[in-house]
């Protein structure tokens, strides 16, 4: 073995008995803590592949802001935390566990039919030129442009949503009439 | 003589050498490299911290016009090595009801995000740990791990105020982070790249002359990352106890007590590499211990003002410093990068000392409207006042005359 499959295998066991942790510890909190270590070793495994870019998006997006925002939101609902000894998995765990199965087999068929899943991997020379290239083609008309707005005007939707549903209505004065 | 021109290369070199010679397989060297360089930098940052603590302590002395620790040593320099024995045969106190791993691991996880940064700093052209195309993210990246480490701290502690402090840390270190990434983008732009050294080389004129306001915006919003005064409302005393370590005792409290002073420092490095030219100066790029030697003036005179700012401002209030992001600092940031983005387009072509000048203009342009801006909103926003101004208790009284006095 060379000294990146060990590397591999260490990171993927980690990523792997996080994830599981994750869905069957007993706290949500640490439910959660286990995500995050879950999040930590996909960043892992793309830095191994040396998308270092989307590594350090990884911890930057999912542990640096949607994590802690899950971490908020577990806090914020006190039974959540208060709430030691929950069920962690709910009654419906077969159907759940035949649906990720079914999921997962899924997706292995998908990647086992894609021809480009058999490229020999090659050891990429470490300059900006990548990171270059995704930004034109992220701002190319002829590339992904176009994804790329859609999916920032359903963030505004998003975020616009969520003001409405979290803004204080004030009750009207009388007065100004 | 290479020894003297530049330590840390001729270091690695006879390392590398001796390794080999040794029998050893060149990617093993490497990495036994690696390991002892980052052993040897994470070791002197956290005795750095010694001298930091103290050079705050007798700063902060000198500002509050008394003398700061001055007993240990000449002018008291071992005051922190005293306190750091103390604090190791500290007893530890595990609070009742803590969460065992959460509450262990911020302590770890908290100097480790602040540790982890400075892989990626530029100290000279040879001295740095590595070379990132994306060093910039992973700088905010990592130092986003420092906030996780605070709300473990906070969970673990089974304490309300711990939890509220962290609640409070968090949530401003989140809010702050956003116009600190705006105004990141406009060192990319000037760049054209994400690496740090590529920023620091590139700084023909330094980047706090093209755009201060962008220079001001980023300072502000590293304070309040650290959380120093006027942004320590995390740890107001009268409200949070201390906030989000009101549980931690001994060398667990030291870990974050370091994190935080080395934080402190490191956003002075940051600073003067992104905005004052790094290790650039005179005879710097032949030298390297010369370039160390200018980063080092750079950031410490930061650092300076980092205390400055500490020993004379008030704290803010949570409102306050949550509208002072939101309503103000995110805003202009991003007015700035639109623009900035545009006049660098349309000046693509031109010189240096044409382009300079327009920023600086832009710049200005931007600062004044803002400025006219707050003081618009707050003249209107003044709160409006209920009652008598002249109370009866505080009411002067003139003093009796005789006439009254005998009538």
């Amino acid at each position: 073995m060379t000294p990146m499959q060990i590397t591999f295998i260490l990171i993927a066991a980690l990523t792997l008995v996080s994830a599981v942790m994750a869905v069957t510890a007993r706290r949500m909190m640490h439910a959660a803590l286990w995500l995050i270590a879950t999040l930590m070793g996909v960043a892992m495994i793309f830095a191994t592949l040396q998308a270092s870019f989307f590594a350090v998006v990884q911890v930057m997006v999912y542990v640096g802001a949607i994590a802690i925002l899950i971490l908020f939101a577990i806090m914020l609902t006190r039974r959540s935390t208060l709430e030691a000894d929950q069920a962690s998995l709910g009654r419906g765990w077969i159907i759940n566990a035949l649906a990720a199965v079914g999921v997962f087999a899924a997706l292995v068929t998908a990647v086992w039919a894609w021809p480009a899943a058999d490229t020999v991997l090659t050891e990429l020379s470490r300059d900006a030129e990548q990171l270059a290239g995704l930004g034109q083609i992220i701002a190319d008309p002829n590339g992904y442009a176009v994804p790329f707005e859609v999916s920032s005007v359903l963030l505004v939707a998003v975020l616009v949503g969520a003001i409405y549903l979290a803004v204080e209505r004030k009750p009207q004065h009388g007065g100004r009439q | 003589m290479d020894f003297l021109r530049d330590p840390i290369a001729f270091f690695t070199q006879w390392l590398q050498t001796t390794l080999l010679g040794w029998g050893l397989a060149e990617p093993a060297a490497q990495v036994v490299g690696f390991a002892i360089g980052a052993f040897m930098a994470a070791t002197g940052a956290m005795l750095f911290v010694t001298v930091l603590i103290w050079a705050e302590r007798k700063l902060i002395g000198r500002i509050q016009d008394r003398y700061g620790p001055n007993r240990v040593g000449p002018f008291g320099i071992f005051q922190s090595i005293a306190d750091l024995v103390k604090i190791f045969i500290k007893e530890h106190i595990d609070p009742v009801g803590m969460d065992w791993l959460p509450f262990n691991l911020a302590p770890v996880l908290s100097v480790a995000a602040v540790l982890t940064m400075w892989v990626a700093i530029p100290f000279a052209v040879t001295i740095y740990g590595v070379d990132f195309n994306v060093g910039l993210l992973y700088l905010v990246a990592v130092g986003g791990l420092g906030e996780l480490a605070i709300i473990m701290a906070g969970w673990g502690s089974n304490n309300k105020y711990a939890l509220l402090g962290a609640f409070r840390a968090v949530g401003m270190f989140i809010s702050y982070e956003v116009p600190m990434v705006i105004t990141l983008l406009i060192p990319v732009m000037l760049t054209g790249s994400l690496s740090m050294n590529e920023i620091v080389r590139q700084q023909e004129v330094w980047y706090i002359v093209v755009s201060p306001l962008a220079a001001l915006i980023f300072f502000i919003t590293q304070v309040a990352e650290v959380g120093r005064s006027p942004f320590d409302l995390t740890e107001a005393e009268s409200e949070l106890v201390s906030g989000f370590n009101v549980e931690y005792s001994g060398l667990k409290f030291g870990m974050f007590y370091v994190a935080d002073f080395l934080h402190a420092f490191t956003i002075s490095l940051l600073f003067s590499a992104l905005f004052l030219g790094g290790w650039r100066g005179p005879g710097a790029a032949e030298i390297p211990i010369l370039g160390f030697i200018y980063f080092a003036i750079k950031s410490s005179l930061v650092y300076f003002l980092v205390i400055l700012m500490r020993g004379s401002l008030p704290r803010f209030r949570v409102d306050h410093m949550m509208d002072f992001n939101w309503k103000l600092l995110t805003p202009i940031s991003l007015v700035l990068v639109i623009l900035t983005a545009l006049a660098l387009k349309l000046m693509a072509g031109l010189s240096l000392w044409v382009q300079i000048p327009v920023l600086l203009v832009l710049n200005g342009l931007v600062f004044v409207l803002a400025q006219q801006m707050i003081t618009g909103f707050f003249r209107r926003r003044r709160p409006r006042e209920v009652g008598d101004r002249s109370r009866p208790v505080a009411r002067y009284s003139p003093p009796q005359s005789d006439a009254g006095s005998q009538g």
